[in-house]
């Protein structure tokens, strides 16, 4: 068994065990969460030392590393193939280091724990398991099984209008995963092994132009599947106007789901643009990138100014994810080195940055039972420490030189002002919006008179401030010295623009 | 020298860290780390002042760089530090302010609860503002740029708990943001069209033409759009006046010697690549807003902001030299003006701490800032009296002081342009920096009077003002003594003129990278010009500078004139300037509300549209899977049911067959037997 595997397994084989672990023994169930979480990244942090950050990746297969292809249903052609690349691995190791810090968020979750942790354990296999797959199929899967657990975990743990955010969250990403089936079977019948002459649900063989049959050559069958992949992504990123799942979803969930969903789950949708729709139709992601900038630009100007509309603090930081996500799509759109770079970079920072957010949000309504943002005010007074980690959590999302958002910002914007100088003019204005509605709302919470409600709040407790210390320390640190997260992208995705026409 | 001033910059880092995670817990809550800190990085500083004075080179400079961010071919950026004189001198002025600040607060901010943050921020802010000083590319400039604004943003709200504290702090970002929106973009397009944030290389890159024509105009405005924010020119000014809610020696540090002189100071790096048609914006801009804010600051009453008025004022005159060619006279100014401003600020923080003191023993409350609760406090504080009185003179442009011989270098500047330039209209310029200087003599006599001069104005409260103690003291002499012309002269004594000295020695204008691309100067100002234009700027503003300071004393001393009836008589003109020309309240009919109905209409369109599609597809889809259901049931189930039915009738039918009594099978049997038979038969 490979490393990967071994990452990618030991939380659900950890969710087994607490199956039968009685549900009285609280403790035990949480321990071996922790346990099994914090391997993965151990295992992960491991393979960041072991990387080889000369390795393409992308679509040839001797250029991935920690692979492991086995053979898994012969007789449709299903294999086993899993490896990790520049695109892949920042994500990957992220997503180990959230959902060991989703764990010790989940601490307290009032009800049926053990249901709870051993679904929360099935969704953190399942998500590394999207960013290691390359075979199409072990990709479907892994993306379908994800939503299961999530499901449940925002329909049975969820706040007051939980069902309907649940069944919303589940029927619209399943409407995207229909759209990804037909394209994948579109592929599989069409795309031929070169090595035995069979179909193929082998990525990187359906990366080669010179395995697909002519009618997967003719350019409005290959746009059609295109746009049908791409909404299913798309609704994952949340791209306007797919994106009203998104609120729903992370005011009702738990804490702990909201950080995985925003730090996590968003981040698939644009990583399935890079892996899969970008280096099979490079001639379609050419000829549609000027929507692509169009949506992005949209999207960073309509989350933000949405985002300071809100009264509800954990909607203002779910349309801030919206407008963040939209500087992942227009560096997306523009093919540059910086543009790209900036656009998976942006991908890491927000999903350590927002993770920040939502642990905060987390924090406040565990004490106050509500999330107005107008019902607080002054809680810099009565809870000074965690003013000061919030203060840093909404600077970062605000583009604070320093931090890791202003430097994918920044690549985004010089990697697309050469390409599109209206568009960028206009997603610039967001630098404006944002600062507004984060420095209001910080105003609203934390500055002014204290409100004497909370004149007696306890403060952040040390449980919490481990789960929001490390995302703080990468936050800064990567912020001032990103070089160490951009070598590992820069080869694979420097290449991957190569391939676009 | 490189590694000096590392260790200038790095300090207060250090300082900062230390004293935001352990300064509550260390003996006097960490005041001697910073202060510590800033002390040395003062004293390195001046160790580079004189390396450079004894280098006497007008043309030193030293780079040294390590690669950043690499992303191959296309992309990569350097880190760095470029020191010529006019980073080594801007560095002495920050340091030095910086340095007398901190020791200034030690009195001032005595007893404030969150002491140890209060000089967090002041570290963090030295370490910023001396990086953006030091970097040798526009991206590190922009990154120390946000960092000094949040500073300024957090020192701002240090009375956090008071709303308009927290509001101004809020404002006064969101208000440079605007400007760092166009900021943004010029290095977008600087970027775009070099390859290039370092300086020497855009120098190179405009001087070959790479970067030319309307782009170069366009990159050199919307940089500038990134000073008009910082250095609160018209139209962005509205946030400094309201960044007076920050601790005084915050203002004096921050909101008038430093940060606000970024944007000159950015003008001062970016002189070389500005285009004519740039620099006319820029002078135009500055000249404005120089003349705009002097008419505020007459009538103000908070003695904070009168000083925040002057300090918008001033810079425009620093803004303006730099849009007319000016440039040494600018910075020249940006140097002076730093030290009497912070003189004034932290003079008015002396008189506030006082009123302040006095209205706590009293026990009344009102504004210590408001000078209608003052009067009479020269007998009180003579230490504060006598140095306000030399920053007032050395800001009215009075002879022997450091500030005669700045300012009329800017004015002589723009006199001469405008005696070069064919089209009359430029005397514009000359005109608006003439006035604001009149104005300003008059406005900072009649603060003088109205504050130590007179009666007092509440004899309860003047009884209990006392003289503030010498840690607050000493900086405002040290300052005042930096206000004497000759520091800036040496080795000449002349208090007429600076041109012999060694600060316009050592401080020249880059070549121009625009020039150097066109072929000839940008702006052709003619010896003669300049000469003429000396001499007459030197008279003029003399006259001007003493006019003002009499009508004060006239209007308000000698009471020569009903100052009362004279405000009724053109009361709509006084009205407009004590509120600011209602800038405040037509930015929040305008700009604010509109956006806060924009976004309001946005969300709504988000749950009442989008959203609404969303659950109105779910809901097609249920309403036509219920008709579905009930077609099931009906048609479809109905065929199915009734085939069961047929059949079961047609079982109920034959049921009665079945009686289970064995003679009707026996005769069924036989009957069967017998029709078999017959059948065969036939």
């Amino acid at each position: 068994m490979g490393l990967i595997s071994l990452a990618v397994f030991f939380p659900v084989i950890g969710a087994l065990i607490i199956l039968f672990v009685p549900k009285k023994n609280l403790n035990a169930i949480r321990i071996i969460s922790a346990v099994v979480t914090f391997i993965p990244l151990v295992v992960a942090s491991y393979m960041w030392s072991q990387f080889n950050y000369g390795m393409i990746g992308v679509d040839t297969e001797s250029q991935f590393q920690f692979v492991e292809h086995l053979s898994w249903i012969p007789a449709y052609n299903i294999e086993y193939f899993v490896g990790l690349d520049g695109i892949s691995f920042p994500m990957f190791w992220l997503t180990t280091l959230i959902s060991f810090i989703a764990v010790f968020a989940s601490w307290n979750i009032p009800k049926a724990q053990k249901g709870y942790f051993s679904l929360l354990l099935l969704l953190v296999t399942s998500m590394l398991g999207v960013f290691v797959a390359l075979d199409f199929f072990l990709f479907y899967i892994f993306w379908e099984v994800m939503l299961l657990p999530m499901y449940f975990l925002i329909g049975i743990w969820g706040g007051p209008r939980r069902e309907y955010a649940a069944i919303k969250f589940f029927l619209y990403t399943l409407f995207g995963s229909v759209l990804m089936l037909i394209v994948m079977l579109a592929l599989y019948f069409n795309v031929q092994n070169p090595l035995t002459g069979g179909h193929t649900f082998n990525m990187l063989h359906m990366m080669q132009q010179s395995n697909h049959n002519d009618w997967l050559a003719m350019f409005d069958v290959r746009l059609w599947l295109y746009i049908a992949l791409f909404i299913g992504f798309a609704i994952k990123v949340p791209m306007f106007p797919f994106h009203t799942w998104l609120p729903d979803a992370h005011v009702e969930a738990p804490t702990a789901i909201s950080v995985i969903l925003a730090g996590i789950l968003l981040k698939m949708g644009t990583y399935g643009i890079m892996r899969i729709s970008y280096p099979i139709f490079p001639d379609i992601a050419a000829y549609t990138s000027y929507a692509l900038a169009v949506f992005g630009v949209i999207n960073i100007l309509y989350g933000a100014f949405v985002a300071m509309a809100q009264k509800d603090l954990k909607k203002l930081v779910a349309y801030s994810s919206v407008s963040h996500m939209g500087f992942v799509l227009l560096g997306l759109a523009v093919f540059t080195s910086a543009g790209i770079n900036g656009a998976l970079f942006q991908m890491f920072s927000h999903g350590m940055i927002t993770a920040m957010l939502f642990l905060l949000v987390g924090v406040i309504y565990d004490r106050a039972h509500h999330r107005e943002i107008e019902g607080f005010g002054g809680l810099a007074v009565s809870m000074p420490v965690y003013a000061g980690v919030a203060s840093l959590a909404f600077f970062a999302a605000l583009g604070l030189p320093g931090m890791t958002g202003f430097i994918a910002e920044a690549l985004v914007f010089i990697g697309a002002f050469s390409v599109y100088r209206v568009l960028t003019i206009l997603a610039a204005l967001g630098i404006i919006i944002t600062a507004g509605y984060v420095l209001w709302t910080m105003q609203r919470v934390f500055l002014g008179k204290l409100n004497p409600k909370y004149e007696k709040i306890e403060e952040i407790n040390g449980r919490e401030l481990f789960t929001l210390i490390p995302l703080a320390i990468l936050t800064v640190f990567f912020g001032i010295y990103p070089i160490p997260i951009l070598n590992l992208m820069k080869t694979s995705l420097n290449y991957l623009i190569t391939l676009i026409p | 020298m490189i590694q000096t001033a590392l260790i200038i910059w790095l300090l207060p880092l250090a300082a900062f860290v230390i004293n935001i995670f352990i300064g509550k817990r260390l003996p006097r809550k960490g005041d001697w780390v910073s202060t510590g800190a800033i002390g040395v990085s003062f004293l390195l500083s001046y160790y580079m002042l004189f390396q450079i004075l004894g280098n006497y080179n007008p043309d030193f400079a030293l780079q040294a760089s390590v690669p950043w961010i690499d992303l191959g071919e296309t992309f990569k950026l350097n880190m760095g530090i470029y020191l010529d004189n006019l980073a080594v001198i801007m560095t002495v002025v920050v340091t030095t302010v910086s340095f007398l600040v901190h020791v200034y607060s030690i009195g001032y901010m005595h007893g404030e609860p969150l002491y140890n943050r209060f000089y967090a921020y002041l570290s963090l802010f030295s370490f910023s503002m001396l990086g953006l000083i030091m970097w040798d590319n526009l991206f590190g400039i922009y990154i120390m740029w946000e960092l000094v604004g949040i500073c300024s943003y957090l020192l701002i709200g240090y009375y956090f708990e008071k709303d308009s504290a927290a509001n101004a702090g809020k404002k006064a970002f969101i208000t440079n943001r605007v400007g760092d929106f166009g900021f943004l973009i010029g290095l977008l397009i600087v970027f775009t069209a070099l390859g290039t944030f370092n300086l020497s290389d855009i120098h190179q890159g405009v001087s070959q033409g790479q970067l030319s024509g309307g782009l170069l105009t366009a990159a050199g405005v919307l940089l500038f759009a990134g000073a008009i924010g910082k250095s609160a020119q018209f139209p962005l000014h509205v946030w400094l006046p309201d960044a007076m809610e920050g601790p005084t020696p915050v203002s004096a540090l921050i909101h008038a010697a430093t940060m606000v002189a970024a944007g000159v100071y950015l003008m001062a790096r970016l002189s070389f690549m500005l285009s004519l048609d740039a620099m006319l914006v820029v002078a135009y801009v500055g000249g404005f807003t120089a003349i705009f804010a002097a008419t505020i600051a007459i009538t103000q009453n908070d003695i904070k902001r009168v000083l925040a008025y002057s300090t918008i004022s001033q810079l425009g005159y620093m803004i303006m030299a730099m849009g007319v060619g000016s440039y040494t006279a600018g910075f020249f100014h940006l140097t002076t003006h730093a030290m009497f401003k912070a003189g004034l600020f932290l003079g008015s923080g002396s008189v506030i701490h006082a009123v302040h003191h006095a209205m706590d023993k009293t026990g009344s409350h009102g504004d210590p800032n408001d000078i209608r609760n003052m009067g009479g406090f020269k007998d009180k504080m003579p230490v504060t009296y006598i140095t306000f009185v030399i920053f007032s003179l050395a800001l009215s442009g009075i002879p022997f002081f450091s500030g005669f011989l700045s300012k009329d270098a800017i004015l002589g500047g723009t006199l001469a342009f405008a005696m070069s330039q064919s089209n009359p209209i430029h005397y514009l310029l000359p005109v608006f920096g003439f006035g604001a200087a009149f104005i300003t003599a008059f406005y900072m006599f009649r603060l003088i009077i109205k504050t130590f001069l007179g009666q007092p104005q509440k004899p309860e409260l003047y009884e209990h003002v006392h003289e503030s103690p010498k840690v607050m003291t000493v900086p405002l002499m040290v300052l005042a003594a930096l206000s004497i012309w000759f520091i800036y002269t040496l080795p000449s004594v002349n208090p007429m003129g600076a041109a012999g000295g060694w600060f316009m020695h050592l401080i020249r204008q880059p070549i121009s990278a625009v020039a150097a691309q066109l072929g000839h100067p940008v702006y052709i100002i003619t010896e003669h010009a300049e000469h003429a234009a000396h001499v007459n700027g030197i008279i003029i503003s003399i006259i001007l500078a003493f006019g003002g300071i009499l009508l004060a004393f006239a209007f308000y001393f000698w009471k020569k004139v009903d100052v009362e009836a004279l405000t009724e008589k053109i009361k709509p003109l006084y009205n407009l300037s004590l509120n600011k020309y209602y800038f405040d309240e037509i930015y929040q009919a305008t700009v604010i509300n509109g956006l806060l109905a924009w976004n309001n209409l946005l969300k709504w369109f988000d749950e009442n549209i989008i959203d609404f599609i969303v659950n109105f597809s779910a809901k097609v889809v249920r309403v036509f899977s219920a008709f579905d259901g009930k077609f099931d049931n009906l048609v479809i189930d109905g065929m199915v049911n009734a085939v069961a039915d047929m059949t079961l009738q047609f079982g109920r039918g034959f049921k009665k067959l079945q009686t289970g009594q064995i003679q009707y099978y026996i005769m069924g049997a036989l009957l069967g037997t017998f029709l078999i038979i017959i059948f065969t038969l036939i």
